[in-house]
C-alpha cells in the first residue's frame, strides 16, 4: 500500500510540471502572444496528430523499422567489438582512440555522404543508425567487463575455468548492468539518428514527412511528427529499461523477496 | 597420511623476492593454519598452492600428483566470501561443478544433497543480496567444499564478520570439517583463530618469508574444554606464539 502512495507522490511532480507547461503553451498561443502561424496550440498539434494519424503511422513505422534495425546491428557490432577489445589488450589499443573519433563526427555532415554511396532506401539511415548508437555501448561493455574485480577472477581461476567459462559466469553478467546503461543512451539516439538521416533523402520516414510539412509551413504538423518522435524514443527507453529488469533480476532485491526457481 | 606437500617454493615479484624455500604438508583431517603479521606473503602461498600464480621455485603435491601451476584440483577460498550476486545461491555453490563439465540439472542436484548440512535450508533459490553475512561465508564454504572435497585452501575465510557472527561461525566450521572430512590450510593474523580452529601452525615470517616454527596442537582438547580461549594454558600457548611472531 505504501509502495503505491510512493508511486504516486513520485509522479504528481513531473505530471504537473507537464501540465503546467502544456497550459502555459495554450494560453499563450490562445491570448496570441505569439503569432498562430508560428506556434501552433497543443489542441491544434492533437487534431493534427488525429487527421494524420494514418500518415503518422505509415511514416513513423518505417522509421521504426530503421531504428530497430540499426540498434540491432549496433548492439552486435558493440559487443563484438568490446569483447575482442577486452580479450586482447592491443586492440584495445588500436581501436580506442579510432572509436572516440567516430563520435565527434556530426551525424548530420556524414548523413548526405552516406546517402550518396547507398542510395536513397533503408541503408543509410540503418548505416547511420549504427554509428550514432554502438559508442555508448560499446564503452559501457567495456566498462563492464574492466570492472570486473581480481579477486573473482582468481576465483574462477583456482575452479579451473577456461577463459570462455570466466566471460559466461562472470565478465558477461558483470558487465550487464553497464550494457544497459548504454543501451539506454543508445536507444533515444537512434530514434534520432533515423530522422536526422531522413530528412537528408529518402522516399519515407518521420524525417521525410517532416522536410514535407516544414516545406507547406504546416506547424501544426510539425509538431505533431516532433511529438510522435518523443513518444517512440520515450517507449524505447522503457522498453530496454523493462528488458533490463526482466534480465537482472537479483537487482533490487528485497530482502526475503522469493524468486523462481529457473 | 599426507594430502598436500609443498616442497622447496619460492616467489618472486620482478626483482623481489617474497617466498623463499617454503615447505609445508596437510594429512588428511587435519586442519593447519598459516599465521603471519599481514603482508608476510600468505596469500602469495596460497595463490602459488592454488595453482593460480607459478612458482618461481618448487612444486605442490596433492597425494602424488604434481599440481604445480594446474589450478582446479584443490578449492581456494578467499576473505570476501565471492558470491556471484547475478546468481543464485544453488548456482553459485553447484558453480565449480558446472566448470567441471557437469550440466546445471546435474550440478544443482549434486550441491542441493549439502544445503541442509551448511545451515543453508531454504536459501536455495535466493539471490546472495538477499543473505545475511554468515550465511553467505557458509554458502561459500560449500562451494568451497565442491570444488574439491579434499583439500581446502582459506584465506582469513572469517575477517570479515563481527566477532560475535565470526565464534559462531568458528564453531560450526569445526563440527562441519569434522562431518564432511574436509583438510584444510587456512590463513590467519588472529592467534586466536589460529589456535583455536588448527591442529596444527605454520608461522611464516620474514622477508623474503619462510616458515620459522611449526606449532603442534594435536593434543588440546579445545571442544571439549569450555571457555578454552580464557583458560591458563591458552594464554601461555598465545604467549609462546606471539614471541615466535615478531
Amino acid at each position: 500500500m505504501t509502495k503505491k502512495l510512493q508511486n504516486i507522490t513520485d509522479k504528481l511532480p513531473p505530471l504537473i510540471a507537464l501540465l503546467g507547461f502544456v497550459l502555459i503553451w495554450q494560453l499563450v498561443c490562445f491570448f496570441k502572444i505569439v503569432p498562430s502561424f508560428m506556434l501552433p496550440s497543443p489542441i491544434e498539434v492533437v487534431l493534427a496528430i488525429i487527421n494524420d494519424f494514418s500518415t503518422l503511422l505509415h511514416h513513423g513505422k518505417v522509421s521504426l523499422i530503421e531504428t530497430l534495425a540499426g540498434l540491432l546491428l549496433g548492439i552486435i557490432l558493440a559487443f563484438v567489438m568490446a569483447t575482442v577489445m577486452d580479450r586482447f589488450v592491443v586492440l584495445d589499443k588500436a581501436f580506442y582512440p579510432l572509436i572516440i573519433v567516430s563520435q565527434t563526427i556530426p551525424t548530420i555532415a556524414i548523413a548526405p555522404i552516406l546517402v550518396l554511396w547507398m542510395g536513397f532506401g533503408m541503408a543509410p539511415k540503418i548505416t547511420l543508425v549504427v554509428i550514432t548508437t554502438f559508442f555508448p555501448i560499446t564503452v559501457g561493455l567495456l566498462e563492464g567487463y574492466k570492472s570486473v574485480d581480481k579477486d573473482s577472477l582468481n576465483l574462477l581461476k583456482a575452479m579451473g575455468a577456461d577463459n570462455l567459462q570466466i566471460f559466461y559466469h562472470l565478465k558477461f553478467p558483470r558487465a550487464m548492468p553497464y550494457f544497459f546503461a548504454g543501451l539506454k543512451i543508445s536507444a533515444s539516439y537512434a530514434v534520432v539518428g533515423a530522422v536526422v538521416s531522413e530528412w537528408l533523402g529518402g522516399f519515407e520516414g518521420l524525417g521525410v514527412y517532416m522536410t514535407r510539412v516544414k516545406k507547406a509551413y504546416s506547424f501544426d504538423k510539425m509538431f505533431a511528427v516532433i511529438i510522435v518522435i518523443v513518444i517512440i524514443s520515450l517507449l524505447l527507453m522503457k522498453l530496454v529499461k523493462e528488458i533490463g529488469k526482466m534480465s537482472m533480476p537479483w537487482l533490487n532485491l528485497a530482502k526475503n523477496e522469493n524468486v523462481n526457481q529457473k | 597420511m599426507i594430502l598436500l606437500k609443498a616442497v622447496d617454493i619460492s616467489k618472486k615479484y620482478g626483482e623481489k623476492t617474497i617466498i623463499e624455500s617454503v615447505n609445508i604438508n596437510l594429512k588428511k583431517g587435519e586442519t593447519v593454519s598459516l599465521l603471519g603479521v599481514s603482508g608476510a606473503g600468505k596469500t602469495t602461498l596460497l595463490h602459488v598452492l592454488a595453482g593460480i600464480s607459478p612458482p618461481d621455485g618448487g612444486k605442490v603435491f596433492l597425494m602424488e600428483e604434481d599440481i604445480t601451476k594446474n589450478p582446479g584440483k584443490i578449492a581456494y577460498m578467499m576473505q570476501k566470501d565471492l558470491l556471484l550476486e547475478h546468481k543464485k545461491i544453488i548456482d553459485n555453490v553447484a558453480l565449480p561443478l558446472i566448470i567441471k563439465g557437469k550440466s546445471k540439472k546435474e550440478a544443482r542436484k549434486e550441491a542441493i544433497k549439502y544445503f541442509k548440512d551448511f545451515g543453508l535450508d531454504n536459501t536455495q533459490y535466493k539471490y546472495p543480496s538477499q543473505l545475511s553475512g554468515g550465511m553467505r561465508q557458509r554458502a561459500a564454504l560449500l562451494r568451497t567444499y565442491l570444488s574439491s572435497n579434499k583439500v581446502a585452501l582459506l584465506d582469513e575465510p572469517f575477517s570479515a564478520l563481527d566477532n560475535i557472527t565470526k565464534s559462531a561461525i568458528q564453531k560450526w566450521y569445526l563440527d562441519t570439517i569434522k562431518k564432511i572430512d574436509l583438510s584444510t590450510i587456512f590463513i590467519t593474523h588472529d592467534i586466536d583463530e589460529a589456535i583455536y580452529l588448527s591442529d596444527r601452525i605454520y608461522i611464516l615470517k620474514g622477508k623474503p618469508a619462510t616458515i620459522t616454527d611449526e606449532i603442534d596442537l594435536g593434543n588440546l582438547k579445545k571442544d571439549t574444554e569450555k571457555d578454552f580461549n580464557l583458560t591458563e594454558k591458552f594464554l601461555e600457548l598465545k604467549k609462546m606464539i606471539i614471541s615466535k611472531l615478531v
